[in-house]
């Protein structure tokens, strides 16, 4: 992340859990490794939800939430058992019920397909291929869905609600078509 | 539409890039970095870092070699090689490894696949299986003691899906470091067995055996190390020749030579004076993202 990053010329990026050091940022990238279970405890025990909560939610911070990072802003999710989310953007996350001939997780590369025409995927062309690797995904109501993809059934990409933004694919991991989306999130703000 | 990858291999022995022929000889090719920085370049879709001597040497990975690689790699790196606990392999993932690779601990350990599916999560967790042709049929190969043992490479990669990894990459020994082609059968019958996806290895001598192996078995990946390592656009020039058959896979690199034609060893052809002449005066714009 902070190569692909540093690669576009930011250059004060900080990796942290504090909420003096979130409370500084500008935009904020929530990244997720990990199972959701694992991510969604561990950000309540380091009282992130709380300090994301007060930056994002109430003084409006633009955030990019990549992958699980994107999941966890759904109200909860059935990776594991159920667990809840940070519940932002109204939605569920499941495990993918598809037909037997597509293999779970869905790995590669995919191309994604833009609802409409969203600055965040301004500098990539339509149908760019962008790297998934995921069992579970993102269901919510089509107003807060920015991109399909297609695996089986059209699969959710891409969330956004006001200056919330999640991606369930990896941007870092999707070399040239990744810096492209990284560039149009930080152009929104400036 | 899901692309097939196409997954270049770094077999690293004692910090160097090697070739590796028949699990048996190595010959040395470079510094990892390097590799990763011109197979990024040249559009690869995925990189496997796997250091043959850690677990030889009883050693973990070596995470200077990881964090150095990881900070040139822009596409998802599996690292495999000595890692035996779940700590290993979450410092491993903290160096900026996407995903890891098991193969001893496939055949000593399986429980620590459920582990690190568990915590990582399985899309993380890449379980290794060697075949090797014996006279009662393949068999799984254990590179340490260089001997078979009596489980089929199908089993084992059957019962490696139920402790909860997410992806199998399946390697031929007999056609390791050969350049003849894929082992079909024994990707495919991994295939047949297995709801999680695919990766082919071993045997990679040509971009037509590449085109083979996505099409006539139902592998999601095919896996090259070797045939990467010593031309120029390497990875490019293979994507070409895919593209050309009709399999998709992702190809957007700058260069995309779809002009020209490779010859039967997998050399470029000269494109026609008629063509070389258009290009002459063609500017080219360095994109800047």
């Amino acid at each position: 992340m902070r190569t692909a990053l540093t690669t576009l010329g930011y250059q004060k990026i900080s990796l942290s859990c504090e909420a003096k050091v979130i409370d500084r940022a500008d935009a904020i990238i929530l990244p997720g490794v990990g199972a959701f279970s694992e991510c969604s405890s561990n950000l309540r025990k380091k009282h992130l939800d709380e300090i994301l909560e007060k930056k994002v939610v109430q003084k409006g911070a633009p955030l990019l939430g990549i992958c699980v990072g994107m999941q966890l802003l759904a109200e909860s999710s059935e990776e594991g058992g159920q667990h809840p989310g940070l519940g932002w953007i109204p939605g569920k996350v499941k495990r993918f019920d598809l037909p037997k001939k597509y293999a779970v997780p869905h790995v590669g590369w995919n191309n994604v397909r833009p609802v409409g025409s969203h600055a965040l995927f301004a500098k990539t062309q339509n149908h760019s291929d962008f790297y998934f690797d995921h069992s579970y995904h993102f269901e919510c109501s089509r107003e807060h869905v920015l991109a399909y993809c297609q695996y089986g059934k059209p699969v959710v990409a891409a969330v956004r609600k006001e200056q919330i933004f999640g991606v369930q694919f990896h941007p870092e991991k999707s070399a040239n078509n990744g810096l492209r989306l990284f560039r149009a999130f930080f152009n929104l703000f400036g | 539409m899901l692309k097939k990858r196409i997954i270049a291999v770094l077999v690293v022995q004692r910090g160097i890039v090697v070739q590796s022929i028949k699990f048996r000889k190595y010959l040395p090719v470079g510094i990892p970095e390097i590799a990763v920085e011109f197979l990024n370049d040249w559009g690869v879709d995925e990189i496997m870092m796997l250091d043959i001597s850690a677990t030889a040497e009883s050693r973990g990975p070596n995470l200077q070699m990881v964090s150095r690689v990881a900070e040139k790699c822009r596409v998802p790196l599996t690292v495999g090689g000595g890692i035996h606990s779940l700590e290993q392999a979450k410092e491993v993932v903290s160096r900026g490894a996407d995903k890891v690779t098991l193969n001893q601990a496939c055949l000593h350990k399986p429980d620590l696949v459920s582990r690190l599916a568990g915590v990582l999560g399985s899309q993380c967790v890449v379980a290794s299986v060697n075949g090797i042709k014996t006279a009662s049929g393949q068999r799984v190969y254990d590179y340490l003691t260089r001997r078979s043992v009596t489980k089929t490479p199908v089993d084992l990669a059957e019962d490696l899906v139920k402790k909860g990894c997410g992806e199998i990459f399946v390697h031929s020994v007999d056609r390791d470091g050969s350049g003849n082609g894929f082992d079909l059968s024994l990707i495919q019958s991994v295939c047949e067995r297995v709801n999680v996806p695919v990766i082919g290895s071993g045997g990679a001598g040509r971009p037509r055996h590449f085109v083979e192996v996505l099409k006539k078995t139902e592998a999601h990946a095919a896996a090259a190390a070797n045939l990467f390592h010593y031309s120029e656009h390497s990875v490019t020039k293979t994507k070409a020749d895919i593209v050309r058959s009709g399999v998709s896979v992702r190809h957007d690199t700058h260069a995309k030579y779809s002009g020209n034609k490779l010859d039967k060893v997998g050399r470029l052809r000269r494109k026609p004076d008629a063509i070389l002449e258009s290009m002459l005066f063609v500017k080219i714009e360095k994109e800047v993202i």
